[in-house]
């Protein structure tokens, strides 16, 4: 992943991995305002399975790193009270899938209660959750949830690809005053990077451009933008330049940098990990061709996850999920239809 | 023996009577067409909304029903911006944007009534365990009808708020009846046993007695406030209208006999000949409440006809916070 070193600040030198790019801007979000809190299974002692929060119990203590009941709608729900009442809680969710029994809480509780209540409520709740296949999980511990979330008004997302996002979109969302899903990829926990020590945020609504080019431009999101880098260069063998860009949040979206990327290049594919099938794909190739209609020469593509429950066998997982070499065929099949 | 003397005996009849002549003018707003949407009548269960909410302090909170206009009131709302919400209008409590099913005022410790059957438990009992974190000595009170008993997220929380020692108290009215079907064909086992099976206490009292219901919400806020967990209060009461204000043929899910059996324990009619009794009230006193209560109800209601429809511009206004 060190081809990624070049986008990231010149001052960066430390690196770190994912979960402890997670657990950094947490610890340090907790240190500075008495009113965060985490809350989820296995949080404390254990540190999630993912050992993304090892350590922070032993800083903070049980009262601030609080292990509950396997009980997501009800901690969830506790989660949403406390914040509605001047705390600043990050409810961790283990496997986004669980997310679908926490529904009622984020999606009717949290994500409306500002606007039900004609802006008096302020619910500024965290939800910290994963997402990502080929783990060999099975259907129930695999899937990429973040278009469940994306359609309900109200909510925030965010989908950090490297360990200086992880950091820099997690301090934002503490500090947003919203509701926010943050989906963390449990295969890139491992993944390092530059991450600066001090303190920074990364604004909602900025999407990165991973690598400029100028004949396709290729959205991707978390774990898909590495997918996407690799495409790209493969298509730069054959002699096709393509532009990387990472939205980072899919609510809000920087539609500007996403339309503005297709005007220039007049391709566009759209790959991330959740369903293809009315997901994330869908909107932002829907996005990019309301804004750059006139500029483009082929329809943009989606390239999004298999419409199947996520199967256990190795030798059917990987297929759907996409790959570099089958980014890089559609990208060249799209480059030289017209030409 | 009470402890309640005749000052809060009045206080809490005019209450109670502030809800009831507040659900009538709902129930005839809805009749006359004059409001949208549909609202749900508390008119029969007052003594418990006004015997919990005289046991709270005003920073206290309380989460609330789909069933909520009382539990609001109680709280201490008033009774202008609660029709101009009801109404749809900007001057109501959620700029006319929550409606009967969702009104919260923040100012009084009201988190919101809620639409979901039990879609609150999880939030009173979040407010109780940020009181904790928080170090304030604030209490939840967590309002919820007998069918909420159908939802895990009750258990799931009771569950978390006896492990943590919480400062809430859940609230059960049993009204019995699940919307249109009796709560004996929902509900199995006994309800008195759901709480102590998670080390909590348990406490019934008969909801048509306000003063009953204020004790044993005294009792229960107290040991909340010292520290000591949650609760459990169950209060027999029942809806005298319909499930909402549409309901009105109800013979294929209950009798009129029975609705005539309640009416005759009406917690307002309950109360008013104990302290005509006790000597603590005389007719006269009730009838000049009942005055200054039917105009500030006649008042309001004038008012939220009055009050202008949010602007178009309201539409995207709050759906996030900046």
């Amino acid at each position: 992943m060190s081809r990624l070193a070049r986008h990231e600040p010149a001052v960066a030198e430390r690196r770190l991995s994912m979960a402890e790019a997670v657990r950094e801007a947490l610890a340090q979000e907790m240190r500075r305002d008495d009113r965060v809190f985490v809350m989820g299974e296995d949080v404390a002692e254990a540190g999630t399975p993912f050992k993304v929060l090892s350590g922070l119990v032993q800083e903070f203590g049980p009262e601030r790193v609080m292990d509950t009941p396997i009980s997501e709608p009800g901690f969830t729900g506790i989660g949403l009270g406390a914040a509605l009442t001047g705390m600043r809680p990050v409810v961790d969710i283990m496997f986004g899938d669980f997310l679908f029994l926490a529904l009622d809480q984020i999606a009717n509780q949290a994500a409306k209660v500002h606007y039900m209540s004609g802006g008096k409520l302020k619910a500024p709740i965290v939800i910290r959750t994963t997402m990502g296949a080929t783990r060999r999980s099975a259907a129930q511990h695999s899937q990429s949830l973040h278009a469940l979330v994306s359609h309900i008004p109200g909510l925030k997302v965010a989908l950090p690809s490297t360990p200086y996002d992880a950091k820099g979109l997690m301090k934002t969302a503490i500090r947003d005053d919203n509701p926010v899903v943050i989906f963390e990829d449990k295969m890139m926990y491992t993944v390092k990077g530059p991450v600066p020590e001090d303190d920074y945020t990364i604004p909602f609504g900025q999407a990165d451009v991973k690598r400029s080019g100028e004949d396709i431009t290729l959205v991707a999101t978390s774990s898909m933008v590495y997918v996407a880098l690799a495409a790209a260069d493969l298509l730069a063998k054959e002699g096709i330049s393509a532009e990387v860009i990472d939205p980072r949040t899919t609510v809000p979206l920087d539609v500007e940098t996403l339309v503005g990327s297709a005007m220039k290049t007049g391709h566009a594919i759209v790959i991330d990990e959740g369903y293809q099938s009315y997901g994330v794909t869908a909107e932002i190739a829907s996005v990019i061709s309301d804004g750059a209609f006139y500029q483009l020469d082929a329809p943009v593509k989606r390239m999004g996850a298999m419409d199947v429950p996520i199967p256990f066998s190795p030798a059917l997982e990987d297929l759907t999920v996409p790959t570099a070499e089958k980014v890089a065929e559609l990208a060249v099949k799209l480059c030289r239809k017209g030409s | 023996m009470t402890v309640v003397n005749g000052s809060q005996s009045l206080a809490m009849y005019r209450s109670m009577l502030r809800i009831r002549l507040f659900e009538e003018q709902v129930n005839e707003l809805y009749t006359s067409a004059k409001m949208p949407g549909l609202a749900h009548l508390y008119i029969g269960e007052e003594g418990v909304a006004v015997g919990v909410c005289s046991a709270l302090r005003d920073d206290d909170y309380i989460t609330s029903t789909h069933r909520g206009h009382g539990h609001c009131l109680a709280k201490g709302a008033s009774v202008d911006r609660m029709f101009a919400e009801l109404l749809g209008k900007e001057a109501g409590y959620c700029r006319g944007k929550g409606g009967s099913m969702h009104i919260a005022d923040q100012e009084k410790g009201n988190l919101g009534a809620n639409a979901i059957v039990a879609g609150s438990v999880g939030i009173a009992t979040g407010a109780a365990l940020s009181a904790k974190k928080r170090g304030t000595d604030q209490v939840a009170a967590c309002f919820f009808g007998e069918g909420a008993l159908g939802q895990g997220i009750v258990y799931e929380c009771m569950n978390m708020a006896a492990l943590w020692k919480l400062p809430v108290v859940y609230v059960c009215e049993n009204n019995m009846y699940n919307e249109y079907t009796h709560y004996l064909e929902t509900t199995a086992g006994d309800i008195a046993l759901r709480a102590p099976a998670f080390g909590i206490p348990f406490h019934e009292a008969d909801g048509q007695d306000v003063r009953s219901v204020y004790e044993s919400a005294r009792a229960a806020v107290e040991r909340a406030r010292s520290g000591e967990g949650p609760s459990f209060l169950l209060y027999r009461t029942y809806r005298q209208h319909g499930h909402h204000v549409g309901d009105v043929d109800r013979a294929y899910y209950r009798s009129k006999d029975e609705e005539k059996s309640w009416k005759d324990r009406d917690p307002l009619k309950i109360l008013a000949q104990s302290m005509l009794a006790e000597g603590a009230a005389d007719a006269v006193t009730f009838d000049r409440l009942e005055e200054e209560v039917r105009t500030e109800i006649l008042e309001g209601v004038r008012f939220a006809l009055e009050a202008p429809y949010p602007g178009p511009e309201e539409v995207l206004m709050h759906v996030y916070s900046s």
